[in-house]
């Protein structure tokens, strides 16, 4: 009874102080809110209207149409025209374009003989065999800027001469399950509710501890029959309820405002976010129990956001990262959770059929309890 | 009184060499206490001579690293967490939450004590009628002042009523009319049988214990009641009137027999070994007798006591 009793009583001190720490309180809410609508809007994975230059070394009425064909795809912006390639070069190399395209002045030639444009097989020999009608020259570096422009190899030109294109036959058929529409908002949202929880769940515990040690509190603390367990137990309960406000206001707003559906049910839904949770609070405090002052605390939680936010699979793609990567991955709760939330709430997953998740998170969460109230010693020395 | 005499059941705290070593720091060296049930009893002592440390042992905060310690009956550092419901502590910091009301803050002491419904209004009604904190019931711990702090942090240390109770500097923070009333709260304690132990700094409150030990560098260096130790003292106490205290003072104090030479405003108060057996003669023979006005052997205060067996006068 007592231990329920010492339970309530750190659980109520937490909340009162959370309530009149404004700041923080306040955040518990911007934070899902202002980041939702930040990354809802602004992470594009279908790069749009990308800056770059032309060199029109043909001057026809031809390169004006061919431009603007390349320009109603949306892919690209032309913003300037250059006189030469190394002017061109230079443009790129100041940032002012990501790429330009250079119109041969045989554009026209080079055209007729093309394969996508002419009906019949162009001749080909070995001086005069088909060839590509202009050129894209592109600032490797950023590499989703790179597939854009790559993506304009095979565009139809048939618009430009009226005539039907020479499409062959896909070798594939592609369905697109889950997000037809190739709206990246639907991957981030979800997504986001991990992200979220990862940096306010530890960020809230991993100062926990350590703020009783600097205020002086500790030594009040410890000198009570309070128990280890019973405090971390006490620290943790106010935030599982702050957790779930989160995930709440997070999907409700991705439902309202981005149309991300939620498909799978509420009841999964529920389950798996109360282990992710529960997994990062117990991490925040793992940390609480290491670090000697908030600023370190603080400094942990950063070292764990920052791959949480990167190797999860909430920015790249889980499967494209090598192997190391990939373990230091699966390290992180936020990586399971990852995988469980995009289940439910995209796909309605039977979260049984995901149970190393879920069993990883669980076990996490027992085991990092046990770390955290065993580090936590009612000692000084 | 001595140790075989007395029925061990008397003593609330028994300490045998207990010593506390951080790397090569010896912060409390071979600590003997014995301390009565009801008394109060003081650690005299500067700033980092041990006192903290050794009221940590005795609460079973920190592991002595050699000694025996036994606390209300009970083994430490084995029986430490059995004991936390016996004993209260009042730290050196305001260990109270600043962001919490008064009452808010008794409350969740309480509650970790397993004090709640009606026991625990009352309670917490009677301890703020008690300390003076009825109207500040509804205050932030955060914005009160010195004395009321000090108030509300005894309030929660004896909330749960324990048998003994541990004050470390307690009043340091606090002005002396605070202090004055804060001692009267403590008497009251004391009679209605709580063991108090309190460490400070300052010679008046260590006077106003039943029984006190002077600390230095870890090592209790006397035990006794602040009379006894008085009259035990291994020095004669002298007080001259002079004109030029300093150069007087310079004089003294080459004096293997000086042990030491205070000036208080006009006066200079002169400690002088024990085995002069005539202080006032012996003074007069080492001094011109235009040096001084006056010369007269005066009652031995606690702070003569402390001068004589530290430092110097350890010797």
């Amino acid at each position: 009874m007592n231990f329920y009793y010492r339970i309530q009583a750190i659980f109520y001190k937490e909340l009162m102080q959370l309530k009149r720490d404004r700041m923080t309180f306040g955040m518990v809410v911007m934070i899902p809110l202002i980041q939702l609508l930040l990354f809802g809007f602004a992470i594009n994975t279908n790069v749009r209207y990308i800056p770059v230059g032309l060199v029109d070394q043909s001057q026809t009425a031809l390169s004006r149409i061919l431009v603007q064909t390349v320009s109603a795809t949306q892919v690209v912006s032309f913003k300037s025209q250059y006189a030469t390639v190394p002017e061109a070069e230079q443009a790129i190399a100041r940032q002012e374009v990501r790429a330009v395209l250079i119109i041969p002045e045989d554009v026209s030639q080079r055209l007729v003989r093309h394969g996508t444009v002419g009906l019949a097989t162009p001749p080909a020999t070995d001086e005069e065999t088909s060839r590509p009608i202009a050129q894209w020259l592109t600032d490797g570096s950023d590499t989703m800027v790179a597939s854009s422009i790559k993506s304009l190899r095979n565009m139809p030109l048939a618009e430009l001469l009226s005539k039907p294109a020479n499409r062959s036959i896909p070798t594939f058929e592609v369905t697109l399950l889950y997000n037809p529409e190739q709206r990246t908002v639907v991957n981030i949202v979800p997504g986001l509710v991990a992200v979220i929880l990862t940096m306010t769940m530890i960020m809230f515990t991993s100062a926990a501890i350590v703020r009783e040690r600097e205020h002086g509190n500790l030594e009040l603390l410890i000198n009570t029959p309070l128990k280890s367990i019973e405090l971390m137990l006490g620290k943790i309960i106010p935030y599982i309820f702050i957790g779930l406000i989160q995930v709440s206001l997070i999907l409700c707003l991705g439902y309202f405002i981005f149309h991300v559906p939620l498909n799978g049910s509420l009841a999964a839904l529920a389950a798996i976010t109360l282990l992710f949770i529960a997994a990062s609070l117990v991490l925040g405090l793992v940390i609480s129990t290491i670090a000697k002052s908030q600023l370190q605390s603080m400094q942990m939680t950063v070292f764990v956001l920052l791959p949480s936010i990167l190797l999860s699979g909430f920015m790249f793609p889980y499967e494209g990262m090598p192997k190391v990567a990939q373990s230091i991955a699966e390290a992180l709760p936020a990586t399971h959770f990852m995988r469980l939330i995009r289940g439910v709430v995209l796909r309605d997953v039977d979260i049984s059929s995901m149970s190393f998740d879920l069993i990883w998170l669980a076990v996490f969460t027992v085991l990092g309890l046990m770390v955290a109230a065993f580090r936590f010693k009612k000692r000084l020395d | 009184m001595s140790i075989a005499t007395r029925d061990t059941n008397e003593l609330v705290i028994r300490s045998r060499g207990m010593a506390k070593n951080f790397g090569s720091v010896k912060a409390v060296q071979n600590l003997d206490l014995d301390i009565e049930r009801g008394k109060i009893y003081g650690f005299l002592g500067p700033n980092g001579c041990g006192k903290t440390t050794s009221i940590r042992m005795l609460t079973g905060l920190l592991t002595p690293s050699e000694g025996q310690v036994d606390v209300l009956g009970m083994r430490l550092p084995e029986q430490a967490s059995k004991l936390r419901y016996h004993i209260g502590y009042m730290t050196q910091v305001f260990s109270m939450y600043r962001d919490l009301t008064v009452r808010e803050n008794l409350s969740f002491v309480a509650k970790i004590y397993g004090i709640h419904g009606t026991a625990q209004s009352t309670r917490i009604d009677e301890l703020l009628q008690l300390y003076n904190l009825e109207e500040l019931a509804n205050h932030f711990a955060g914005l009160m002042s010195g004395g009321q702090r000090q108030r509300l942090a005894l309030a929660a240390a004896v909330l749960h009523k324990p048998q003994l109770l541990f004050l470390d500097e307690p009043t340091s923070a606090v002005d002396p009319e605070s202090r004055r009333d804060f001692w009267e709260k403590l008497f009251d304690l004391s009679e209605a049988g709580t063991t108090i132990l309190v460490s400070t700094h300052y010679m008046d409150e260590a006077e106003r214990c039943h029984a006190l030990a002077i600390l230095e560098h870890g090592i209790k260096r006397a035990d006794g009641s602040p009379q006894a130790l008085m009259e035990e003292m291994n020095a004669h106490v002298v007080e001259l009137q002079s004109d030029n205290n300093r150069q007087v003072k310079q004089a003294l104090i080459s004096h293997p027999e000086v042990i030491s030479a205070a000036q208080l405003g006009t006066r200079l108060r002169v400690l002088v070994d024990k085995t002069i057996e005539q202080p006032d003669t012996w003074l007069q023979n080492q001094l011109p007798s235009e040096d001084y006005r006056s010369l007269k052997r005066v009652r031995p205060s606690l702070e003569d006591v402390f001068v004589t067996c530290t430092g110097k006068g350890q010797g």
